[in-house]
């Protein structure tokens, strides 16, 4: 039975079971809703619960395990000698599994009768024309082996899906009848649906964490993996970026690292003081006409994509600085594209940011504070320069962090806009790079990841993520330390 | 009832430091205060009562401008301070504020040390033209905010790690810092306890000899206790202004009496 059936038809069952527990609960109580313990919908929620919740996890974690189970049981019929000498025991494997699956759609085509490919033997049938008469392309002749392993990963598949049905199906009549039975008037239906809730949002956060968890593991694996074939040496302190696929690149991340923080500090240099005199002006000065209108239109810059901004850098910053800078002007650039450039731009990305995020802060300064101060006689500017901003400011340095992290990070508008070239070099009008433009570059096209060339990205990440993670941890450091200022 | 007995006390008559002629305030459609008519004496305490919301903070804040910092507020008739028009546009409000010091409901000592805070009103203004001066300009105020034995060991702690009596009093001293003719005191016992309270009073009645203090408050009590003239408000309107020991033993209007006997309020 397909997967969609299985879960639309305890769907149904608990949907039903909403109505019936419901119906229970409250002819139990003779009609009256008052004399239940709980709501009505809460008796219903709860029979909903104990149907879905058993049967869907026994589902999810028969999806996950099963094909690990086949597998190991299939990947035994295949000896060693059946491997090719280029070839590894997971490659045939994904053979085994394409073979397969490429019975099944026979079989469903009806190009060959079930028993046709339970019994098929390769001996006798040329089984990759007959699978490509049906559209499944196979890369070679299918061995004797092979072909069994994929018959059998097939009877066992099968096996599995059966069981599984049956499985998923028991254990959601089970919760069904176990609601069911206990909907009583006197049952505390809202205290099960109660702590569902709470697990639901544990579940939800595990997740979350979980998830960083992994994409961190991942990142640190391959990270191993390349510093197995490049010494760390090299990478850490290495000058020179010139990958090249033949072999012999030399992967130093200076260079990267390098652009990374010139184009970060010409954004930051952009959007800090901007963004916090928008900042100031916005929570200060402006009347509240000026803040709902002026407000929104800066936020707007936040949505714009990144890519539009790296157009905007290609096509309108880098032909202007040309103009002033380039051969034409003072002569000091030699194209568009340049770490000025894109940290202007990027600057401007940053504005709303910064902006957005200190206003908030600036307004989170309690009044009395403003008053105190105007009380004295000081004028607003003294205002904000003496009391506002110093109040104000963990919370607005936590706020540059961050847009510091956002600029770290950024990749489209310095593929746009700062060049290819990764060198080390001071002039802010040269073409230059950033770790994480190259780590497009070196996963784009086709990548053997076991290459270093193609591994290094992930030492790139992994570099940009401690980074990036060291930053916003010392962000939230400071702005835990201002808000327990005025508690 | 009451810790003085008021008949005994000495009326002397000073002259007159703020007037208000016709002063009316609108918050919005909203008619804050009207026609108030009113002569803050120098060298005395005048407290403000009245309920909640009859307009008193409002009024007081008009005496140093503060209301401008809200954008509904819209402030009509005649305010003087030394016979000058405090309205006039020629009037800058931050000089005027300089002049009339104010003390908040709850102490907002700013996040600075104690010593910062103090010596804040005199930096912006320029009063001490040297660091030993203004050393002494913030010594000098924290004695008269009667806390310079609590905090002269500690100068440089944060105000805002200070208990909140103690808080209270920075406050004060960082307003007479400024050298002000007027201080303006807005229910600066509110947010204290009993003890705070007290050494707050005593301290009111210690700046009397100096400047022209005048006190919101919803304690009739210390009213009673820390005030030579007193001006009863009531929707909007002062109701009644007059002698402390006049108000509360013989007031002329029915309402003041009903107030201060407690069936309004």
């Amino acid at each position: 039975m397909p997967l969609l059936w299985l879960v639309l038809i305890v769907c149904a069952l608990a949907a039903a079971g909403y109505v019936i527990g419901r119906g229970r609960a409250l002819a139990g109580a003779g009609g009256d809703a008052r004399t239940l313990h709980s709501l009505p919908f809460y008796y219903g929620a709860h029979v909903v619960l104990l149907t879905l919740v058993p049967a869907l996890s026994v589902l999810v974690l028969w999806l996950l395990i099963q094909p690990m189970v086949i597998e190991g049981r299939v990947s035994g019929l295949i000896p060693d000698s059946a491997i090719p000498e280029s070839s590894t025991r997971d490659l045939v494997m994904s053979d085994v599994r394409r073979v397969a699956d490429g019975l099944d759609v026979a079989v469903a085509q009806g190009a060959m009768t079930p028993a046709e490919a339970r019994q098929m033997r390769s001996e006798f049938t040329d089984v990759r024309a007959r699978l490509g008469q049906v559209g499944v392309a196979l890369g070679a002749d299918v061995g004797p082996q092979l072909l069994r392993a994929a018959q059998r990963y097939r009877t066992l598949t099968g096996r599995g899906n059966l069981l599984k049905t049956g499985a998923v199906l028991l254990v959601a009549l089970a919760g069904f009848g176990l609601a069911v039975r206990r909907s009583r008037p006197e049952f505390r239906a809202r205290n099960v649906v109660e702590r569902a809730v709470r697990y639901l949002l544990i579940f939800a956060a595990t997740l979350a964490i979980l998830t960083t968890i992994g994409i961190v593991l991942s990142l640190v694996f391959n990270t191993i993996e390349f510093f197995r074939l490049y010494p760390a040496r090299d990478f850490f302190f290495g000058t020179v970026w010139s990958p090249s696929f033949g072999g012999g690149s030399q992967l130093g991340v200076l260079p990267l690292l390098w652009g990374t923080l010139y184009i970060s500090v010409i954004a930051l240099a952009v959007a800090v003081p901007i963004g916090l005199f928008a900042a100031v002006y916005l929570s200060e000065y402006a009347g509240s006409r000026t803040r709902a209108a002026a407000k929104p239109l800066l936020e707007m810059l936040a949505g714009i994509p990144t890519i539009v901004y790296g157009l905007f850098a290609l096509l309108t910053v880098g032909p202007l600085l040309m103009r002033v800078f380039g051969d034409g002007g003072l002569g000091w650039m030699q194209a568009g594209t340049a770490v000025m450039t894109a940290g202007l731009v990027m600057g401007i990305m940053l504005i709303p940011f910064v902006s957005s995020l200190s206003d908030d802060i600036i307004n989170a300064v309690p009044q009395s504070m403003r008053d105190g101060s105007l009380g004295l006689g000081a004028t607003k500017s003294e205002t904000v320069k003496q009391v506002v901003l110093p109040a104000a400011l963990p919370g607005i340095v936590g706020a540059i962090l961050l847009a510091a992290s956002r600029a770290i990070g950024e990749t489209m508008i310095v593929v746009l806009g700062a060049g290819a070239a990764a060198r080390l070099s001071t002039n802010p009008f040269d073409a230059m790079t950033t770790v994480t433009a190259k780590i497009v570059s070196q996963l784009t096209g086709d990548a053997d990841f076991a290459s270093p060339e193609a591994l290094v990205a992930f030492a790139l990440g992994m570099t940009l993520f401690v980074i990036t993670l060291g930053l916003n941890v010392f962000a939230l450091y400071i702005v835990r330390r201002y808000r327990e200022q005025y508690e | 009832m009451y810790d003085t007995p008021f008949l005994e006390r000495n009326i002397v008559t000073q002259e007159v430091k703020i007037s208000a002629r016709d002063c009316q305030v609108h918050y919005g459609d909203n008619h804050a205060i009207k026609d108030v008519n009113v002569d803050i004496e120098d060298k005395t305490v005048t407290a403000f009562i009245g309920p909640s919301g009859c307009g008193k903070s409002t009024f007081l804040r008009c005496l140093n401008r503060m209301n401008d910092t809200i954008d509904i507020c819209r402030v009509e008739g005649r305010i003087t301070l030394d016979g000058e028009d405090i309205y006039d546009p020629k009037v800058d409000p931050v000089q005027l504020r300089a002049k009339v010091g104010m003390v908040f409901q709850k102490p907002n000592p700013f996040p600075k040390s104690i010593y910062d805070n103090v010596a804040y009103g005199p930096k912006i203004h320029g009063l001490a033209r040297s660091k030993a001066e203004l050393d002494e300009i913030v010594e000098k105020a924290l004695r008269r905010g009667a806390i310079w034995d609590e905090v002269k060991d500690r100068l440089t702690a944060p105000g805002t790690g200070l208990s909140g009596g103690q808080q209270q009093r920075l406050c004060i001293a960082r307003a007479v810092a400024t050298e002000p003719e007027v201080l303006l005191m807005d229910e600066p016992c509110s947010a204290l306890d009993p003890i705070a309270t007290a050494q707050v009073e005593e301290l009111i009645d210690e700046l009397r000899e100096q400047y022209s203090v005048v006190i919101v408050t919803h304690s009739m009590q210390q009213a009673a206790r820390v005030s030579q003239k007193t001006a009863f408000f009531h929707m909007g309107s002062l109701v009644e202004f007059g002698e402390t020991g006049q108000i509360f033993t013989n007031p002329r209007d029915p309402r003041t009496e009903s107030y201060i006997t407690g069936r309004i309020g």
